[in-house]
């Protein structure tokens, strides 16, 4: 980021959440970037950007798609770079029908399932049919939601039969890429921006000034998001607008540019490279889901067929080297390397879905690890009286946290919902050690990973994750043991033998060099892997993470390297290690031109140098190394081979960024306006209001708001949105329970504009209610100017701020009402988040009313706005105006594929 | 003891025989993002109480209020309009049409004069609203009110030229109090609770709040700088907004961002304690600020009481001779 001219926060308060990683943008600043943060609200990032633009929660897709549209009418556009290095010119299928003629549908809708068949988004093939996934038919949107299909894209780009696509490399046929966009985006203008995003014309046009007088061959843009952008129905849409239009710049894989995902928490980035998640193995290898992929080769055709392009098509040697990690001798070619083992998912098994089976009494147990949900996750109310239906609970914390505590001092206590003596739950508190009481590695946003030895040892019965996890492991093989159950094999069979200390703490190293992986044969058989090439699907290799793979590279902790960047180049290659490779910009094949020359002198990175005949500079480069830029293998050689010349997105099917998502997206191949699950502004673009593709979760316990031009809709007239502060930790274990960190910010509060707090009467600083058709909590008044209300669609709407620290309970130093049991649960149908980031609400002065009569106050707003189960969840807005049926007789057109 | 006012090296003063350069902190507040990250760090390696009642201020996101005896770095937060802003550009701007006969380097303020009608002076982009944030600390000053007043000897001059108080000699008299013009200093009560240093007695019964009753103030972290290290507050700063060296360095560093922030139009910034003219005769720690002191709660004209010492002695010297003067004359006078 200190390389950028210009620097875009936008769904970030990067200042205040991520104050370390913005010295770069500080450093940027210093040498003359220009930084604008677009945001609701005025907040520590905006305060020391060049300027502020306020917007409307939840409406950046407006923004960023007329962009877009003025990037190409503008003829603003990179050529030579989006010429060769996107999709720009790949023809599309002749099915394919965009949202502009659907009414805000794309085709394939099935209003049945609520979720697309994507069949018809797919490239047009040579022979007149499509480029479908590998695996025979396209997973059906319903299947890839249900297992949030699109993590698996952590570290590359979803499969294809084959990359033998159509081109027009003029750009001008009406099926190509460039041409769909053109037209999709057309009616994203800088008035639609005033309708819908309430930011004026100027306003917009600085921004666009901005972006692209620092783009092209001389300068970079780069974008840094967080999770304002991705805690929306359509998140993951948000952060494919803004690779759309970096892609159309140029301002990917190039010193300064790209699209900066800051992650929230120390290795929050680690914990879905070696995931934490239901869906993932290691690496962004999917978990299994029964039917689809119930052997080892249908798993790895469903990952990568062998004739795409790229480094995805060496997925049998990630998984297989897995298997062995996991495994060892028991996985042999003989049993599909133990394929079997794996665990198959059977359906959604993400975090609400879990809550949700928890008050089916469908959940017995559940492991709390590094997690508040009590107060940190969506509708808290459903997450802890979910957890009163558990037979047991385990919670390892710092301490004594709401989640661990509800069933004594939560807010249903004392609703009265729940009684401490009807709770049959047993919960167990395990306490746990910190990160500096522990060793291991960070994982952070730029993909580095760095360790921290262990300072100190652990207080009392602290343990560190690993030796809870080493001795839960070794207790249970003990109490299976003997067994001949084929469902205990996996367990009994697994590689579990670490080195431990005098305490029992298994040696952090080891695991990182198990991560890395080894030979297992041959002449170099013991010696650690230094790269993931070296890895081989026939079980001579073994590796836990195939991406960390060079980490532990001749037996150097690399993560440990500490080189201080005055003290080397500029890529700083010695500090940590970044996965994939040590490589500190992906794709920076991109970042010279298709003849392997630096784009410029003052961008140079990765060039081709003719004389040694292969790629060098500043990084490792992210390509074949000797494959020059004029290359053009024959296509059916399949994975890295294939790659052309000028293919600089390698892990791409195609070798090629991505501008239209011919697969891997269930809600729609382009970017595309929806108002949010809430909204009281209609959707000025499509008669669709809301993301048709979204996921609902119509019940008693998670009722919306009606949206606006229903009945009802002035119920909730306002928009709120929920967010971190600087003082502190997410759900607040880590930082309410430390008096330095509490003392200041000790209250719950909310910001409002002093326009909103004088139509409400609200005082400064006095106390406010806030009421969500889920629940009522009440805040401290901040009136503050840096809260704007945004003319929209004629009228005013005004934005509520909700930090979502605070909890009910009696342990912490400081406690208060949790803003997150205001939200509902909505998901994004890609990789299932949560809207927490706009809903709508009342708010009004005075404390709200405790025990029964708070349940009685939030049943009086949802009767008011006649809010039932079905309010808000239709999947079709107005099927009158919107193509979801699509007629079979135009075009000879099929739902469907037409292969 | 050396002299009581103006410009003058205060290590030499104390006669230290093995002196060090000068230390002192540059807070740069243009680039300050309001972490609190020294006030943390501050209180975390001084084993400072938490204070305050764990409600909330009233005061924009500052929860602290003021320096104190347990709050040695103070962040805060004003929230200012476009009118603010727009006095605030030109009271910067006149500071440097007078020849900046205050702050800002000598030397660049002759060329910043001519070059400023040259560059392109547009105000900068977020001028409707804005949000300061700044860092505040003890001054360490050149002429320190607190050392000067303190009957025990307790705060001394230590060889970097900063002022600490000796917790083991001060008495609490609570002199020195008065004495600080910037209303650093303060006695520690003894009504707070004391932070657990161990994570063991964090869930126990609070240790007994250190050095209660005796003054406290920011050592500019004396014990790190002896072992050669960056005191904590500065470390923690991830923006650089809080710069630690040699105080002739600071000062320099400091009329250098000045100077290029006037040079991109913004004519509010303006140096705070880089005057060694002043009532204090410069502060060991200098700041950039971007409005007038007292916008930040800092005296505009600080001076430190004992300035006036030498002229209150030759008044007293002065009345003392026209009393004797006046005696003499009556008794001379009553015998003619």
């Amino acid at each position: 980021m200190a390389n950028a001219d210009c620097i875009i926060i936008q769904g970030s308060n990067m200042a205040e959440c991520h104050p370390v990683g913005y010295q770069w943008v500080a450093e940027a600043k210093a040498r003359g970037a220009k930084v604008i943060h677009v945001d609701p609200r005025f907040t520590r990032t905006s305060a020391v950007a060049d300027k502020h633009i306020p917007i409307r929660a939840g409406s950046d897709v407006v923004l960023l798609g007329a962009l877009i549209n003025y990037v190409i009418t503008r003829d603003l556009w990179f050529k030579e770079y989006v010429s060769a290095y996107t999709n720009a010119a790949t023809l599309v299928h002749d099915d394919y029908r965009d949202a502009e003629d659907l009414g805000g549908l794309f085709s394939g809708f099935d209003p049945e399932t609520g979720a697309y068949d994507t069949a018809s988004w797919a490239y047009a093939e040579q022979g007149g049919g499509t480029i479908q996934e590998p695996a025979g038919d396209s997973e059906h949107g319903s299947h890839a939601s249900a297992r949030a299909a699109g993590h698996q894209f952590g570290s590359g780009g979803p499969s294809l039969e084959h990359a033998q696509v159509q081109r027009d490399d003029t750009l001008q046929d009406p099926r190509t890429v460039f041409q769909i966009l053109k037209r999709h985006y057309a009616r994203y203008t800088p008035e639609m921006v005033q309708d819908m995003c309430g930011i004026g014309v100027t306003d917009f046009e600085y921004l666009a000034h901005a972006i692209t007088e620092n783009s092209g061959r001389e300068r970079t843009t780069c974008f840094a998001y967080a999770v304002g952008w991705t805690q929306h129905s359509l998140g993951t849409q948000f952060i494919r607008a803004a690779a759309i239009l970096q892609l159309l710049l140029g301002n990917v894989g190039r010193p300064g540019s790209g699209i900066m995902a800051l992650r929230g928490h120390a290795s929050i980035q680690g914990s879905t490279d070696i995931p934490t998640l239901f869906n993932l193995l290691p690496g962004y290898l999917p978990m299994p889901s029964a039917g689809r992929h119930d052997t080892l080769s249908e798993y790895l055709e469903a990952i990568a067929s062998k004739k795409q392009k790229g480094y995805w098509t060496d997925a049998d040697s990630y998984t297989i080297s897995l298997l062995k990690a996991w495994w060892g001798d028991a996985a042999s070619a003989q049993n599909d390397w133990a394929y079997n083992y794996l665990p198959r998912l059977t359906g959604a098994h993400g975090t609400y879905e879990t809550a949700m089976a928890m008050l089916e009494d469908k959940v017995e147990g559940y492991f709390v690890l590094g997690q508040n949900p009590a107060v940190g996750s969506s509708n808290g109310r459903m997450q802890r009286l979910g957890m009163s239906h558990l037979k047991w609970l385990v919670v390892r914390d710092l301490n004594l946290i709401e989640s661990a505590t509800w069933w004594k001092d939560g807010p249903e206590i004392e609703s009265g919902e729940l009684r401490t003596e009807d709770i049959e739950t047993e919960v167990f508190f395990m306490p746990a050690a910190t990160h500096v009481e522990k060793a291991g590695s960070f994982t952070q946003t730029q993909r580095l990973l760095q360790w921290r030895h262990q300072a100190v040892a652990p207080p009392g019965e602290c343990q560190s994750e690993l030796q809870f996890f080493f001795q839960l492991g070794q207790r249970i093989r003990e109490k299976l043991a003997g067994s001949d159950d084929e469902r205990d094999r996996p367990l009994l069979d697994l590689s579990w033998d670490y080195p431990t200390d005098e305490h029992g703490d298994p040696d952090a190293e080891a695991v990182l060099a198990e991560i890395n992986g080894r030979h297992l044969s041959g002449p170099e058989a013991g010696k650690p892997l230094s790269a993931y090439t070296e890895l081989r699907a026939d079980g001579s290799t073994a590796a836990g993470c195939w991406i960390y793979t060079g980490v532990y590279a001749d037996g150097i902790n690399h993560a440990a390297n500490r080189k201080p960047g005055q003290e080397q180049g500029p890529a700083a290659s010695e500090w940590g290690w970044a996965w994939p490779a040590n490589r500190r910009i992906l794709y920076n094949r991109a970042s010279a031109d298709p003849a392997g020359k630096p784009w410029s002198e003052r961008k140079k990175y990765i060039w081709w140098d003719q004389e040694q005949g292969r790629w060098v500079g500043d990084d490792v480069p992210d390509f074949p190394v000797d494959r020059a830029p004029g290359s053009q293998p024959d296509p059916e050689l399949g994975g890295a081979a294939a790659l052309t010349g000028d293919d600089p997105f390698i892990m791409q099917a195609d070798g090629k960024g991505w501008l239209f998502a011919p697969t891997g997206l269930v809600d729609g191949p382009l970017p595309t306006h929806y108002e949010p699950q809430e909204s009281p502004v209609a959707n000025a673009l499509y008669p669709q209001q809301q993301s048709p593709a979204r996921l609902v979760f119509p019940r008693a316990d998670n009722l919306s708001a009606p949206s606006a031009g229903t009945r009802g809709a002035d119920v909730y007239p306002y928009v709120f949105t929920t967010y971190r502060l600087t003082e502190h930790h997410t759900a607040g274990g880590m930082s309410r329970w430390l008096p330095y960190l509490s003392e200041l910010q000790p209250e719950m509060f909310c910001e409002v504009s002093p326009e909103l707090a004088a139509e409400r009467g609200l005082e400064p600083y006095g106390w406010a209610t806030i009421i969500s058709p889920r629940s009522a909590i009440e805040a401290k008044v901040l009136i503050t100017e840096r809260m704007t209300p945004l003319a929209v669609g004629g009228h005013t709407v005004h934005q509520i701020g909700l930090p979502y620290h605070w909890g009910v309970g009696t342990d912490a130093v400081v406690s208060g009402d949790a803003a997150n049991d205001l939200l509902g649960v909505t998901l994004d149908p890609n990789v299932q988040i949560q809207e927490s980031k706009v809903a709508s609400c009342d708010i009004r002065p005075g404390r709200r009313p405790r025990g029964a009569e708070l349940l009685a106050l939030v049943a009086e707003y949802q009767a008011r706005a006649g809010t039932t189960i079905e309010t808000g969840n239709q999947r079709i807005t107005d099927r009158a105006a919107e193509g979801a049926k699509p007629d079979p007789g135009e075009n000879g057109r099929t739902e469907g594929g037409s292969r | 003891m050396g002299q009581l006012s103006g410009p003058t090296d205060p290590t030499a003063d104390a006669h230290w025989e093995h002196q060090q350069p000068r230390k002192g902190f540059f807070t740069d507040t243009s680039v300050c993002i309001g972490c609190k990250a020294c006030e943390v760090a501050c209180k975390e390696w001084n084993h400072n109480p938490r204070d305050g009642n764990l409600e909330l201020l009233g005061s924009s996101y500052d929860n602290t209020g003021s320096l104190g005896a347990s709050t040695w770095r103070h962040v805060a937060f004003i929230e200012q309009g476009q009118d603010r802003i727009t006095e605030a550009r030109e009271s910067g701007r006149a500071l440097v049409n007078l020849g900046m006969p205050r702050i800002g380097p000598p030397g660049a303020a002759a060329t910043a004069g001519p070059d400023l009608a040259q560059v392109d002076t547009t105000p900068p982009d977020t001028a409707d609203f804005r949000w300061l944030m700044s860092s505040d600390v003890c001054k360490h000053c050149t002429h320190a009110g607190c050392l000067d007043v303190c009957p025990t000897g307790a705060l001394f001059r230590t060889e970097f030229g900063t002022v600490v108080v000796q917790d083991d000699v001060c008495n609490g008299c609570g002199t020195c109090v008065a004495g600080c013009p910037f209303g650093v200093i303060e006695r520690r009560s003894d009504g707070m609770v004391a932070v657990a240093a161990q994570r063991e007695e964090q869930h126990a019964e609070h240790a007994a709040v250190p050095n209660a009753g005796v003054a406290q103030k920011c050592t500019l972290c004396y014990d790190r700088l002896v072992a050669d290290e960056t005191p904590a507050c500065a470390k923690a700063c991830p923006t650089t907004s809080i710069k630690f060296g040699n105080h002739d360095d600071m000062v320099e560093t400091a009329r250098e961002r000045v100077a290029g922030l006037h040079a991109q139009g913004l004519t509010e910034a303006r140096l705070y304690g880089a005057n060694e003219l002043d009532g204090v005769g410069g502060t060991g720690s200098v700041f950039l600020l971007l409005d007038e002191p007292e916008v930040y709660g800092l005296p505009p004209d600080p001076r430190v009481p004992t300035a006036d010492l030498p002229r209150m002695y030759r008044r007293a010297g002065m009345a003392v001779a026209g009393m004797v003067a006046a005696a003499a004359v009556a008794f001379l006078g009553g015998r003619a």
